[in-house]
C-alpha cells in the first residue's frame, strides 16, 4: 500500500474502502454471505408485511406498538453510548479510548441505522414517508416529541458519520486532521448523544395516558442503561476485532470499559429498585402494568418469565463485571456481557413497550408476542445493522493501523 | 462465433417470447377490466399518481380540495364502480359539538354500534367500530371496570350501560402527538384525521387516554351494497391500510345539520348530541339541569364527552 500522497483524492479512497470490504479471507466472506441471507431474510418479511399491511404482525389496537419499536428503543441506548468513548478520549485526551473511540462511533452509526429501518418498518404507510420532511411535508415541531426524535436521531447520525469520516479521511492521505474542522462538532456530538435518548425517553415520558411510562425516573433510566448495554456491546466487538485483525486492542481498554460498565449498570439497577418499590409498595390503579409486566394480570402472563429472567442475569452480568473474579483472563467477562445485553434488552425492550399499552386505557388485558414477520424483519435489520459496522469499521480499522505504523517510524 | 450465434438466436427467441408474453398480458388486461379496457386502468394510475403527490388538507386552496375531491369520485367510479358524494363543508359559525350520555337510560342493545359501522363504512373484515359499550355492575364509575366483550340477552339484571367512543378533547393527546399534524381540531371541535397524510406511525393511538382511535391493520372491506354515499373527506370516506381512523361525530351528517348516526340510532334516547353554544340545545339544558361527569378529568385533555344520571 505504498502510494504515492499526492494521488489519494476521495475517488481513491472510496475505492479502496469498497476494496478492502470485499477482499478478505474465505471465513470473511462466509461472513458477509450470512449477513446477506439475513437481510435478504428481511427483506422477504417486508414484502409480505407490505402486501398484508401490519396485520402481518401481532399488534393490535390494545398493543399499538410492539417488536419493532421496542427494538429501536434498545439501539437507541446503543447509539448514544458511543459518548462514552468520545467524552475520555476527545475531552480528557485519554490515548487508549482514543484508539478505539472510531470503533464506538461505528457502533453508533451501525444502531441507529438499525434504529431508523425499525421505525420505518413499524409505519403503516411507508410511501407517504415523506410527509415527515420539512419544507415538502408538515414536521409538528416544536409540539410532537416524535417530530423531535427524527430530527435528533438524524443529526446524530450525520454527526457520527461525517466526523470520523472526516478524520479518516486525513489520516488516509497521511496528514493530520484539523482540530478546528472537527471539534466543535465532537462536543456538540456529546451532547447530542444525551439528547437522542431523553428525548427518545420523553416520547413515552410525555403520554399521561400511559401511566407505566409517564414516569420522571424514564430519561435518566436510560441512560444508565445505555451506558452498560452500549460499552458491552462495544467490548464484544472490540474483542472480535482484537482476535479477527492484527489491530490490537489492549487489556487495559476492556478494564476501562468495564469500570464504565459496571458504574452505570449499577446506577441503574438502584433506578430499577426505586420503580419497583414505587408501584408495589402501595400498588394503585397506575401499578396495573407493572403488575401485568412482573406477576400477570386476569390470566396474562406471557412477560412474567422474560422480566424475571431478565431482572436476574442483569444482577448476576453486574456483579460478575464488578467483582471480576478473572482478573487477568478478560475473556471469562464476555459471557458477563452478554448476561447483561440480554437482560437490558427484555427489560428496556419488549418489557417495556408492551406492558405501556396494557391493561388499555379502557381497561383490557391481552397478550403480545411478536409473529414470524416480525421475527423475520428484525433478524433482516440485526443483519443490516451489523453489515453496516462491518463496512465501516474494516476501512476504519486499516486506515488507522497503517496511519499509526508510519508515524512510528 | 458459434456463441455468437447461439446469443443472437436466444435474443430473438426471447424478444418473441416477450412480444407474445405482452399481446397476451394487454388482452387479459383488456379483458380482466370488463369492457373499460387500458385506458380506464391507467386513468385510474394516474388520478393515483396525482392523489400521491397531494398536499395536507389544511393547506389545500379551496380549488385544489375541488380537485382532490373530483378525484377521489373518479377513482370511486373506476376502481369500486359506484358514485359517492364527498363534501368539504366547513365548520360552521358559533358551533361547538358536544355529546351526553344518559347512564341510566343505556340498556346495552348496542344499535349504536351498528349504525355507526354503517354510516361511517367501517371495515367488516376486522369488525372495527368506534364504539365499545361496557357492561358495569354497581359501584363501578368508569368502564375499565366494566366488561366489553359481553355477549348475552340485554339488559342484564343488576347491570348498567357505559359507550365509550372518541371524546373530542378540547385539549387533545393525539393532536399534540401526530408528527404529521395528520389530526387536528377542527373550530367546531370535532378531532378530525387527514386520511391521505397519515403515515400510521400510531403514537397518536399511545397518546390517547380512552382509547378513541381505530388502525387499519388490513385493507379495509365494504360490501359494495353497503357503502354509505354520502361522503366527506374528513369522514366517511374510502380508507385504506395504514391508516388511522376514529370517530369523527359523522362530520358529513352533523356538518349538514343532522344528528350523529349513534345519536339517532338509540333506542332508549340516552343519547344527546348537539351545539354546546346554542343556549336552547339539548345538549345545554343536560349540562345545566343534570348532574355530569367525564372520565379522567385528572388528565386535563377537557372531553366534550359527558356522562350523567337520571
Amino acid at each position: 500500500m505504498k502510494k504515492n500522497t499526492a494521488s489519494k483524492g476521495i475517488f481513491s479512497f472510496i475505492k479502496d474502502c469498497l476494496l478492502w470490504n470485499l477482499s478478505g479471507p474465505i471465513s470473511y466472506q462466509i461472513y458477509l454471505c450470512i449477513l446477506v441471507c439475513l437481510m435478504m431474510a428481511g427483506i422477504y418479511g417486508y414484502v409480505v408485511q407490505f402486501k398484508l399491511g401490519l396485520s402481518a404482525t401481532n399488534m393490535s389496537n390494545i398493543v399499538s406498538w410492539g417488536f419493532y419499536i421496542s427494538n429501536f428503543t434498545f439501539l437507541v441506548g446503543v447509539a448514544a453510548a458511543a459518548v462514552m468513548l468520545i467524552l475520555p478520549s476527545y475531552i480528557f485526551k485519554d490515548k487508549d479510548l482514543y484508539k478505539v473511540a472510531i470503533i464506538g462511533e461505528g457502533v453508533a452509526v451501525g444502531a441507529l441505522v438499525m434504529c431508523m429501518t425499525f421505525v420505518f418498518v413499524d409505519l403503516g404507510r411507508p410511501l407517504q414517508f415523506w410527509h415527515l420532511t420539512p419544507v415538502i411535508g408538515q414536521l409538528n415541531f416544536p409540539s410532537s416529541l416524535l417530530s423531535w426524535d427524527i430530527i435528533v436521531l438524524n443529526g446524530y447520525l450525520a454527526l457520527n458519520a461525517l466526523v470520523p469520516a472526516y478524520i479518516l479521511y486525513c489520516h488516509y492521505k497521511g496528514k493530520e486532521p484539523v482540530g478546528k474542522f472537527y471539534k466543535p462538532f465532537i462536543v456538540l456530538s456529546i451532547g447530542w448523544a444525551v439528547a437522542i435518548h431523553m428525548v427518545t425517553a420523553f416520547l413515552y415520558q410525555g403520554l399521561p395516558a400511559r401511566p407505566f411510562w409517564n414516569n420522571p425516573l424514564m430519561g435518566p433510566r436510560f441512560l444508565a442503561s445505555a451506558f452498560a448495554a452500549g460499552p458491552a456491546i462495544i467490548s464484544l466487538v472490540l474483542h472480535v476485532v482484537n482476535s479477527t485483525t492484527d489491530f490490537k486492542i489492549e487489556n487495559k481498554i476492556f478494564n476501562k470499559l468495564r469500570i464504565i460498565i459496571v458504574s452505570a449498570a449499577v446506577i441503574n439497577l438502584l433506578m430499577l429498585f426505586s420503580e419497583i418499590f414505587k408501584e408495589f409498595y402501595f400498588p394503585t390503579h397506575h401499578s396495573q402494568s407493572a403488575t401485568y409486566l412482573f406477576f400477570g394480570l386476569q390470566g396474562h402472563d406471557s412477560l412474567v418469565p422474560w422480566i424475571w429472567t431478565a431482572i436476574s442475569i442483569n444482577f448476576i452480568g453486574t456483579m460478575i463485571l464488578a467483582f471480576n473474579p478473572f482478573r487477568e483472563r478478560q475473556i471469562i467477562l464476555f459471557p458477563a456481557l452478554i448476561l447483561l445485553i440480554v437482560g437490558i434488552w427484555i427489560e428496556k425492550g419488549i418489557g417495556l413497550i408492551v406492558p405501556g399499552l396494557i391493561p388499555s386505557p379502557m381497561g383490557e388485558v391481552t397478550s403480545y408476542a411478536p409473529s414470524n414477520v416480525e421475527l423475520l424483519i428484525t433478524l433482516g435489520i440485526l443483519g443490516l445493522g451489523m453489515f453496516v459496522v462491518t463496512m465501516l469499521l474494516k476501512p476504519a480499522l486499516i486506515i488507522e493501523k497503517e496511519y499509526e505504523d508510519s508515524h512510528k517510524h | 462465433m458459434d456463441s455468437d450465434k447461439k446469443k443472437k438466436m436466444n435474443r430473438r427467441t426471447f424478444l418473441k417470447g416477450a412480444a407474445s408474453t405482452a399481446i397476451a398480458a394487454s388482452a387479459a388486461v383488456t379483458v380482466g377490466c370488463e369492457g373499460k379496457g387500458l385506458l380506464g386502468s391507467s386513468e385510474a394510475f394516474a388520478l393515483e399518481f396525482q392523489e400521491y403527490f397531494k398536499k395536507y388538507y389544511r393547506v389545500m386552496t379551496p380549488v385544489e380540495r375541488q380537485e382532490t375531491v373530483t378525484r377521489l369520485e373518479k377513482l370511486a367510479r373506476i376502481k369500486q364502480d359506484i358514485t359517492v358524494n364527498i363534501d368539504t363543508t366547513n365548520p360552521g359559525k358559533n358551533v361547538l359539538y358536544g355529546y351526553a350520555f344518559n347512564v341510566t337510560r343505556c340498556e346495552g342493545y348496542m344499535e349504536c354500534i351498528q349504525a355507526c359501522v354503517k354510516e361511517n363504512n367501517l371495515d367488516r373484515k376486522s369488525n372495527t367500530q368506534y364504539i365499545q359499550i361496557f357492561e358495569m355492575e354497581p359501584g363501578q364509575m368508569t368502564p375499565d371496570q366494566g366488561d366489553s366483550k359481553f355477549f348475552h340477552m340485554v339488559p342484564q339484571d343488576g347491570h348498567f350501560y357505559m359507550g365509550v367512543q372518541c371524546f373530542h378533547c378540547e385539549n387533545p393527546p393525539c393532536v399534540r402527538a401526530c408528527p404529521t399534524k395528520a389530526t387536528w381540531k377542527e373550530d367546531d371541535g370535532i378531532v378530525v384525521v387527514d386520511y391521505d397524510w397519515c403515515i400510521g406511525c400510531r403514537y397518536c393511538m399511545a397518546a390517547c387516554p380512552y382509547m378513541g382511535r381505530r388502525f387499519n391493520w388490513n385493507q379495509p372491506e365494504v360490501p359494495k351494497d353497503e357503502i354509505t354515499k354520502n361522503q366527506h373527506y374528513l369522514g366517511n370516506r374510502k380508507r385504506v391500510k395504514g391508516m388511522m381512523e376514529k370517530c369523527t361525530f359523522c362530520i358529513q351528517r352533523t356538518r349538514k345539520g343532522k344528528l350523529t348516526a349513534c345519536a339517532e340510532a338509540c333506542p332508549t334516547g340516552a343519547r344527546v348530541f348537539g351545539n354546546l353554544l346554542d343556549p336552547d340545545s339539548e345538549i345545554r339544558f343536560v349540562l345545566e339541569n343534570k348532574k355530569v361527569y367525564r372520565l379522567k378529568e385528572d388528565l386535563g385533555t377537557e372531553p366534550k364527552f359527558w356522562y350523567f344520571i337520571d
